[in-house]
């Protein structure tokens, strides 16, 4: 008999899935029925990624290792799709859904009612990204990020307008010749070890002829520019900027765990096939790429940070900015690096949704005339002209309006940015440190001798991308609340802000707890770290006896 | 037979490559496309070429070296499919961009 515990592990998948469709039948204008149901989905998605994570952590009894598999239909593994979960993989779909609840909120002031099917293909999305988070097999993974994709396709042009449209084609375009890279290297790594289950994979690959492997390594490295353009290392992020600051509030907060996605699936990979020496001689392949890619990327996107004067471009960078610290981290390949890089990619995740959010309320107190003077200020000086235009009056809903907005604005804006910039008290900082420390003190060290070179550089690097992230966002913080002398105050309701807040909060949780979130971590990279452990439970994987097979 | 295949593949590849990094939406979807056929065969070329292969086994003893593998074939008809359903809405946009600027060059605007 299967437990209600297996079952659970199929529920980020189907529950989105179901509700996504469901609301396809339901009227354009019914928009308070649609809201409902995608909340109520959204809730129900983080439900089942505590009670998941909670499994994966030993604390509730239902799986007999920290893995739960669920294999599809019933078909033994390597044959049948198998989904997994562990503990980094539960704790991403927690963050995908506390991501997605505060972006479906914040819509629901304003954004769903600026285009069709906002909600159904928000469900499509988080179905295509817990998918991704919960897959074992290669081909399964296609299949889920082309269902992310398409519905990141329509939610980037939620909206419309030409700045989106033109925005939105470069996009599709990007990631349509991404996924040919995708199944050219998934076919190729088929062709040489013919399994696509990734245990499997992990298995055979130290067996491949030397004849062989050539192919092998082409194909990984064709599958892993497919994962890199979606984490946008540089050279190959140029996309990004221009999509993220085109989308709308909502849609671009939720698509900062878009970048993680790559991330989480290079991670994954790179530590099942390649990090360990029971890869044979293909052990360490593309180490030196995600490392000094990684660091180029952060170089990239300090300098793109201090060159933004829009805040939207500027937020967009930082998560640039974090996917370079990620894949960095990630070409370390050490347990405790890996476990600091996991921290500072759930701060970075959750900053970068909040300070997406906060952006649209900020631009709300900018008058016609000021954003217009923005770019210009710095070589006019005209700041006295900033308060002569009032700009017209926007069209406001009612609502509950909160009181004090500059002051929740700036507080929220000056917590975010500390955030963004890692610096303390807060858990961006918390998380920079874990990855310095980590990487300062290698655990070989005392048989290898003093610390990397390349963790120099990093270390000046990650300091470098803080104080520029510090510099920008400062400077436009000065600019929007410091500069008009009578700025406009706008009308905030509780469901805008209070997206925000939450979001920020959970940040402030997460520093004060660092201790159990770190143990958690520390956990879950190791985890990551004993391959062995995955490649057993995925591939002992027991199917569940038919009835005439119990009857025998 | 493989050098046909081989050939035909990297045309096909090549000739979307150089469309994809023309100036014209239209030229760019056509490369998409062509690409996405190469693509499509060399999945296909991955379950080894063969003729006179079927892809179900019958009953009883087989021998594997007579049939082809399915896998592939699987996977080209999902690829396909999703391959069709990204250009149609490729095409989408690409119109809606055209209807916005006026012109069919991918920046939405002419170069000057």
């Amino acid at each position: 008999m299967m437990r209600w515990t297996d079952h659970l592990i199929l529920v980020p998948v189907v529950l989105p899935l179901v509700a996504g469709a469901a609301m396809l039948l339901v009227d354009e204008q019914r928009r308070g029925l649609k809201f409902a149901i995608s909340l109520v989905s959204t809730l129900g998605l983080l439900a089942a990624a505590i009670v998941l994570m909670r499994l994966a952590d030993g604390r509730l009894e239902g799986w007999s290792g920290s893995i739960g598999v669920y294999l599809a239909a019933n078909w033994p593994v390597p044959f049948g799709i198998a989904l997994a979960v562990d503990r980094l993989s539960a704790l991403l779909l927690a963050l995908c859904a506390v991501l997605a609840l505060a972006s479906l909120v914040f819509s629901h002031a304003r954004w769903n009612r600026a285009g069709v099917h906002f909600h159904a293909l928000f469900q499509f999305l988080l179905m295509g990204v817990n998918g991704t988070f919960l897959t074992a097999d290669l081909f399964n993974l296609f299949v889920f990020f082309e269902v992310m994709l398409a519905a990141s396709y329509g939610l980037a042009l939620h909206g419309s307008g030409a700045a989106r449209v033109a925005a939105g084609m470069h996009y599709v375009a990007v990631n349509l010749v991404a996924s040919s890279l995708f199944l050219l290297g998934v076919s190729m790594l088929y062709g040489v070890t013919g399994t696509l289950n990734m245990a499997d994979l992990a298995r055979v690959i130290a067996h491949v002829s030397p004849h062989d492997r050539m192919l092998l390594e082409a194909g990984a490295a064709l599958l892993g520019i497919a994962f890199l353009v979606k984490s946008a290392m540089w050279p190959l992020a140029f996309w990004l900027p221009a999509t993220y600051a085109a989308a709308s509030a909502p849609v671009a907060a939720v698509f900062a765990i878009m970048t993680k996605v790559g991330i989480y699936v290079i991670l994954r990979l790179w530590l099942l096939l390649f990090a360990g020496a029971e890869a044979g001689a293909s052990s360490g392949f593309g180490r030196d790429l995600l490392l000094y890619g990684g660091m180029a990327t952060l170089a990239f996107a300090t300098i793109g940070m201090l060159a933004s004067h829009d805040l939207r471009r500027l937020a967009a960078y930082s998560i640039i900015m974090s996917s370079g610290a990620l894949l960095a981290a990630i070409g370390f390949g050490e347990t405790a690096v890996v476990a600091g890089a996991l921290f500072y990619l759930l701060s970075s995740t959750l900053s970068a949704g909040a300070l997406f959010l906060l952006i649209e309320l900020i631009e709300r107190t900018r008058t016609a005339a000021s954003s217009v003077l923005a770019v210009t200020l710095e070589a006019f000086e005209a700041q006295g002209a900033l308060h002569a235009g009032a700009g017209e009056e926007a069209p406001e809903d009612s609502g509950v309006v909160i009181p004090a907005a500059m002051a929740f604005l700036g507080l929220s804006f000056v917590t975010s940015a500390l955030l963004v910039a890692g610096l303390p008290p807060l858990s961006g900082f918390i998380g920079k440190f874990a990855l310095l420390a980590a990487m300062l003190q290698p655990a070989g060290g005392q048989a290898g001798g003093g610390v990397q070179p390349a963790a120099w550089i990093m270390l000046a690097l990650l300091l470098a991308s803080g104080l520029a992230g510090a510099v920008a966002l400062m400077r436009i913080g000065i600019r929007t609340f410091w500069v008009p002398t009578r700025p406009r105050v706008p009308r905030l309701r509780v469901i805008e802000a209070m997206p925000v807040a939450a979001l920020l909060l959970l940040c402030l949780v997460i520093t004060v707890q660092a201790g159990p979130v770190m143990r958690y971590l520390d956990s879950a990279a190791g985890a990551l770290a004993r391959r062995d452990d995955y490649v057993r439970a995925v591939m002992g994987a027991p199917t569940v006896p038919s009835a005439r097979d119990r009857a025998r | 037979m493989e050098l046909i295949v081989a050939v035909a593949i990297g045309v096909l590849v090549g000739s979307g490559v150089w469309l994809l990094l023309r100036p014209r939406s239209f030229q760019v979807i056509v490369g998409l496309s062509l690409i996405s056929y190469g693509v499509n065969l060399f999945i296909f070329g991955m379950g080894r070429l063969g003729v006179d292969r079927v892809p179900i086994v019958g009953q009883g003893a087989v021998d594997p070296s007579r049939y082809a593998d399915p896998l592939p074939q699987a996977l080209v008809l999902t690829a396909i499919v999703i391959g069709f359903a990204m250009t149609a809405l490729f095409l989408v946009v690409m119109l809606a961009s055209r209807g916005f600027n006026g012109t069919d060059h991918v920046d939405g605007k002419e170069p000057p």
